[in-house]
């Protein structure tokens, strides 16, 4: 009795895209919203973003990056395979309306957390300029996705290899220093990313949002694993985001936080992928 | 009836020595002759002050009176007539406040072990093998939603069962029992323990639901208009942790006892990696709070590695919450006690990680609103100490997810849900609660006996909703 994946498929080298059949969370979930997932018995609770819901056929869409033993684990899944546990939405909805011209910026694998939102902006009524960013070519994900809802799209590359050489805030400091006028802005990826995107926004004043990805365990505001620092105060990323202001957002500290199980999560994947070697499996 | 005797029979505990490596069950429980041996010092007082002391009122002399026969199943079923979950209840009451407190050996000796025969009979009818369920009178036609599956709600869903009427139980985590499974260690109630008492409970024909948020995947008012639901009770606890609120408490290897007992407990930390959930137990343990939590969490620190775990505690022994029992066991396995401390910064390395606390030495002034003697810190007394891992442990609050997006449902400052403490009524027609958002942080066999207040009426409600005046009959005596 679990939750069937009903669709698979491969975005890039490591990140997939599942649709999942939950008729309740598939219900009330919207763009900002999150799920939390566990694969099996032994398994961990992680935080997925909601990248779509279809209440008609009763499911959600979640889109993840194979990172550590848990996201592996869940690519080696196929369609009509379950997973256990798979609850939500949870967190707050992003707070979206018609703000004139919003820029989104996506790093990473932020692209995919992104994605939803820029749906949901588009459909106020929003102009949206799009910057995607990656290391390389090969790791730029949903450009033709982007391109549909956007109104102009920019990719940049760390290495060049695609779009421009360099940052995604880089574009967003070229618009604001020619006085290009931006409502707002939401910025998803890699924490350094967001904290530059908020340094490069701040003497302009540009509102800016980001979506904050702490380590969680139930997802309910009931273990305060998750807490974050906003504007001096401590805040539990579960219920009160995770979607914050990222001017008050306190970076350095989320940065080390996400880092409190390094080794353990090391651990975990090379036993896991030792076991896969074992067994014979791709 | 023959001579009193003064003394109980002890219970077996694993050796201090051994249970500090593992998280088996630290008290072992009484064999056949054992019982009975301390059921026969019971007098069967015919106006018995023990069954007032109970919150749900079991008949307790009666069951004794089965021990006394050898009827281990019968006085389990004696039991199971006001406490569907007597092998839980039989280790975690704390019964020397309750039954036994008024129990009338007890004042001449030792009060008869009533928590110890009811864990007896509870096991010992599992041992049998399956065990039996009552007859269930015909269906009511109505539909009662249980949010929370913590003691509170369990008990409330088998009691409005077992009255005809359908009850599901909605379960934001992916495993029932609350508190009873994420918070109460292993040593001290097996999760196998949990589930054999919950089983029963599906098995009386209550229908559980997990993974479910009320208020996030669904709010309680669609539940009624969408699927039908035509009362409900709101059990959802004291979830939603405090922290202290002093510098530098972001820092890595601090936790709130509930982040700490989830991960060891309904997540397994302690088996890392057979488990994926990992927990980060360095040598020095501080843990902070003198609650049944703080045992509990200190405890679990001392079995996940920690060479050194001291309680820290702003009070003196005579304030602290936790049961006699529980300190007592804390103390055996080697656990230290800072009393009359408290903790006003914590300072970390570069990396983040929490290395000193800085603690500050308290004396006891005025009594206040608790009527305990309030702490109040010696100035200047400040002096830090290295630590490697904190846990906070100073209460709960309610979770405000279902207050939150319950338009209707009013709550009190302190979070807990505004109701009449004689029916569990709320201000929103319909709506019952007990447990921990009833009352604030108690204990399970208060929460449980809160659950079956409710039932009976939410029984009369949806009997008599009709009627006009009801609601206002079962909510007169709230007060806001």
């Amino acid at each position: 009795m679990g939750y069937k994946i009903v669709k698979k498929r491969v975005l890039g080298p490591d990140s997939k895209m599942f649709v999942i059949e939950a008729p309740y969370v598939a219900r009330n979930a919207k763009p900002g919203q999150f799920i939390i997932l566990r694969v099996n018995e032994r398994g961990e609770r992680i935080p997925l973003t909601v990248a779509g819901s279809d209440r008609e056929k009763g499911s959600v869409t979640i889109i993840f990056q194979e990172v550590g033993k848990t996201t592996k684990l869940l690519g080696t899944l196929e369609e009509g395979d379950e997973i256990l546990d798979f609850v939500g939405p949870l967190g707050k909805p992003t707070e979206i309306e018609n703000f004139g011209t919003v820029m989104t910026l996506g790093g990473g694998f932020g692209t995919a957390v992104l994605y939803p939102l820029v749906k949901a902006i588009k459909e106020k009524g929003n102009y949206v300029i799009t910057a995607i960013g990656a290391r390389t070519k090969d790791l730029v994900i949903l450009e033709d996705e982007m391109r549909e809802i956007s109104d102009e799209v920019y990719i940049t590359t760390d290495d060049g290899s695609y779009g421009r050489k360099g940052f995604v805030t880089e574009v967003l400091a070229d618009f604001l220093k020619e006085g290009r006028k931006i409502d707002r802005v939401f910025s998803v990826g890699p924490v350094p990313m967001m904290k530059a995107t908020a340094n490069v926004t701040k003497p302009y004043g540009v509102k800016t949002i980001v979506s904050l990805n702490p380590i969680m365990v139930d997802g309910t505001g009931m273990c305060g694993a998750c807490r974050v620092e906003v504007g001096g105060k401590t805040k539990f990323a579960c219920i009160d985001g995770p979607e914050f202001d990222a001017h008050e957002v306190n970076f350095d500290l989320l940065m080390k936080r996400l880092g409190m199980y390094r080794e353990e999560e090391k651990a975990s994947l090379e036993r896991f992928l030792e076991e896969i070697k074992k067994s014979g499996r791709a | 009836m023959g001579r009193l005797i003064l003394n109980r029979v002890p219970m077996k505990k694993r050796d201090p020595k051994e249970r500090i490596k593992t998280f088996e069950e630290v008290a072992l429980g009484y064999t056949p002759e054992e019982a009975i041996k301390e059921a026969e010092r019971c007098i069967l007082c015919k106006r018995p002050p023990c069954v007032k002391g109970c919150p749900v009122n079991i008949d307790i002399p009666a069951f004794i009176a089965l021990i006394q026969q050898g009827k281990f199943v019968e006085a389990s079923k004696k039991i199971k007539e006001n406490n569907p979950l007597p092998a839980m209840c039989g280790r975690v009451c704390p019964q020397e406040e309750q039954c036994e407190e008024v129990c009338i050996i007890g004042k001449k000796g030792e009060p008869v072990a009533i928590g110890r025969l009811e864990r007896f009979v509870a096991d010992y009818e599992a041992a049998q093998g399956e065990v039996e369920i009552p007859e269930i009178p015909p269906p009511t036609g109505f539909k009662v939603a249980v949010i929370g599956s913590g003691p509170s709600g369990l008990v409330c869903a088998s009691e409005l069962v077992q009255m005809g009427h359908k009850v599901t139980i909605f379960e934001a985590l992916h495993k029932p029992g609350g508190v009873l499974m994420y918070g109460i260690p292993q040593f001290r109630l097996p999760k196998e323990i949990v589930a054999r008492e919950i089983d029963y409970v599906k098995r009386l024909g209550v229908e559980i639901v997990t993974n479910f948020i009320v208020g996030k995947t669904m709010t309680l008012d669609e539940l009624r208009e969408k699927e039908g639901f035509d009362a409900f009770f709101v059990g959802t606890g004291a979830g939603y942790p405090r922290f202290m609120g002093i510098p530098g408490e972001n820092l890595l290897g601090i936790y709130s006892a509930n982040e700490f007992l989830t991960r060891v407990n309904l997540m397994k930390a302690y088996m890392f990696p057979e488990y994926d959930t990992p927990v980060k137990v360095g040598d020095r343990v501080i843990v902070v709070g003198a609650g049944n939590v703080a045992m509990d969490a200190a405890r679990c620190a001392l079995r996940s590695g920690a060479s050194e775990v001291t309680i820290v505690y702003r009070r003196s022994w005579k304030e602290m919450t936790a049961r006699i029992e529980e300190i007592e066991n804390a103390k055996e396995e080697g656990i230290k006690f800072m009393i009359l401390h408290n903790p006003v910064a914590f300072y970390g390395d570069e990396s983040g990680w929490v290395r000193k606390a800085e603690l500050i030495k308290m004396e006891l002034g005025e009594p206040d609103e608790s009527g305990r003697r309030r702490p109040v810190p010696i100035k200047g007394s400040e002096f830090r100490v290295p630590v490697d891992t904190v846990v906070e442990a100073i209460g709960q609050v309610p979770n405000p997810v279902v207050p939150q997006t319950t338009p209707g449902l009013k709550t009190t400052r302190w979070g807990t849900l505004v109701s009449s403490p004689t029916t569990g009524a709320t201000t929103k027609e319909g709506v019952f609660t007990g447990g921990d958002i009833m009352t604030g942080a108690a204990t399970v066999i208060l929460a449980a006996g809160t659950g079956k207040v409710a039932a009976k009426y939410i029984d009369y409600y949806l009997r008599n909703r009709d009627k006009p005046g009801v609601w206002e009959e079962l909510t007169k005596d709230i007060k806001e």
